[in-house]
């Protein structure tokens, strides 16, 4: 990753253990119109959308691989598709750098739909005969609506976590300048 | 500059992939007592005490969302409950006099005579810590491992709550370390358990019905047997003279209710049956740590 701040690298490490241990241990467990809540693939996706690409994909990748270890799962495979997640919200930053408000929603949506059906691709892949059923549809649909519903408050728990070791984004300080009676690059020419 | 940054961001994603793919592999390559899962134990050692420490100091925020969830559920649940009710009344009765007749049988026969009960199994009982996020479910983590005596294939089994039928098997150990336990459950796509109806004689093999964790099905039903909508499917244990082939599970650990049977009386006849026990509500689980009479 080109010049991450150890501080940066800290909180990551500290926040990707932290909602794996939420996840497994509370979030999977409330059930919520017929389904779970998966913060996971919503947290690689705001981490992918503040810190860019690569951010975005190592964080997705450690993450996977400890949700694989902490519940003996097929190791590697969930580490494969949060490192699609992480890494397509990053590229969009990069490459669009979308600021509307609903922006982390439609991401976590599009998210946890990458991850869900990815996972589920993989394990058709790898030999488990699971034919897709009309409940399994619908329960994918309803993560993804609730975690779409619950993207925003988590992107901002995130970005607030984040935002003290994140460097300072030339956006942002344009913004400030002119609101603090600077001038813009337009009036200035 | 450009071409550097690309470069370099195209080899890390590259790199991850890869790395990915090769954990998957050596993964799938190696036996359950290879590095990897070594290591997967190792940090399950780690984390379940982590784990089991956040378990409880959410659980008022699980029973929150939990208490919304039955009251919004509990309405329509009434009459179901109340009908089920007035027929497992029936069943008690039906079930008194055939204990009865039962013992007088086993008296007969100079089989056990004491009364069916799980204690025999060594029950212990254990809180879940953890379960899988993924909407196919399959596994949960339990805060006993073998130092209570927890070891591998050893039957679950669990109540959700709702009522007091709603118990029965859920599925078997997968891995034991020191303080927790992986338990595999039944909607797993690997699991098969040797099945038998509770009151008739069709026997069969009840695996999950993939991608529908409320639904399993029962396999090998023969032509001729008997089965309907509504009977009750049971574990069938050992049913091999053979010492080597014997069932992890023991004999008639109830384990859902026959709910629709597809092509009923034909040869390749289908039972679908609902799993007495909700695995999303599970909160406490009992591992049998002994066999009796190799679980005939």
């Amino acid at each position: 990753m080109p010049n991450v701040h150890p501080q940066l690298l800290l909180r990551a490490a500290i926040l990707g253990v932290a909602i794996v241990i939420v996840q497994v241990a509370a979030v999977s467990q409330i059930v919520l119109f017929g389904t779970s809540a998966d913060l996971l693939p919503l947290v690689v996706a705001a981490v992918g959308l503040l810190c860019g690409s690569l951010s975005g994909a190592t964080f997705g990748f450690a993450v996977g691989l400890l949700v694989d270890a902490a519940l003996v799962q097929t190791m590697g495979l969930t580490s494969l598709v949060f490192i699609a997640a992480g890494y397509g919200a990053g590229r969009l930053r990069e490459l669009r750098d979308p600021q509307a408000v609903v922006i982390p929603m439609v991401v976590g949506a599009a998210a946890t739909a990458i991850t869900t059906f990815g996972y589920g691709l993989m394990n058709f892949m790898l030999g488990i005969d699971a034919p897709v059923s009309f409940l399994l549809l619908r329960q994918i649909l309803a993560t993804i609506v609730l975690n779409a519903l619950i993207a925003l408050p988590v992107f901002a728990v995130v970005r607030r976590w984040l935002s003290p070791a994140l460097p300072d984004d030339p956006r942002r300080r344009r913004r400030r300048a002119y609101t603090t009676g600077g001038l813009s690059p337009l009036t200035r020419a | 500059m450009y071409d550097k940054t690309v470069r370099r961001r195209r080899a890390v994603l590259g790199l991850l992939v890869v790395s990915s793919l090769i954990l998957l592999t050596a993964y799938f390559g190696e036996r359950s007592g290879g590095a990897l899962h070594n290591v997967q134990r190792g940090i399950l050692e780690v984390v379940s005490p982590i784990q089991e420490g956040a378990s409880r100091a959410l659980k008022p925020v699980r029973d929150l969302f939990g208490w919304v969830g039955d009251t919004v559920s509990a309405k329509g649940d009434l009459q179901q409950t109340r009908a089920d009710r007035d027929k497992w009344r029936e069943d008690a009765i039906r079930n008194q006099t055939a204990a009865r007749d039962n013992a007088q049988f086993r008296g007969l026969l100079n089989l056990d005579k004491q009364p069916k009960s799980l204690q025999p199994y060594g029950p212990v009982t254990a809180r879940t810590i953890g379960s899988s996020p993924t909407l196919w479910y399959v596994k949960i983590t339990i805060d006993k491992g073998t130092s209570s005596g927890i070891h591998e294939d050893m039957p679950v089994i669990a109540s959700d709550g709702r009522s007091d039928t709603n118990s029965g098997l859920i599925g078997k150990v997968e891995s034991a370390t020191g303080n927790a336990s992986v338990v595999r459950l039944i909607t797993d796509s690997t699991m098969a358990v040797s099945a038998r109806t509770a009151g008739g004689s069709a026997a069969g093999l009840v695996q999950p019905s993939p991608g529908n964790p409320r639904d399993l099905i029962m396999r090998y039903v023969a032509k001729d047997e008997p089965i309907a909508k509504d009977d009750v499917v049971v574990t069938a244990g050992t049913t091999s003279k053979r010492s080597d082939l014997g069932s992890v599970y023991p004999p008639d650990l109830p384990i859902g209710r026959v709910t629709r049977v597809d092509e009923a009386g034909a040869a390749n006849q289908l039972p679908h049956l609902r799993p007495f026990v909700d695995l999303r509500r599970v909160q406490f689980v009992q591992v049998l740590t002994q066999k009796v009479n190799g679980n005939r």
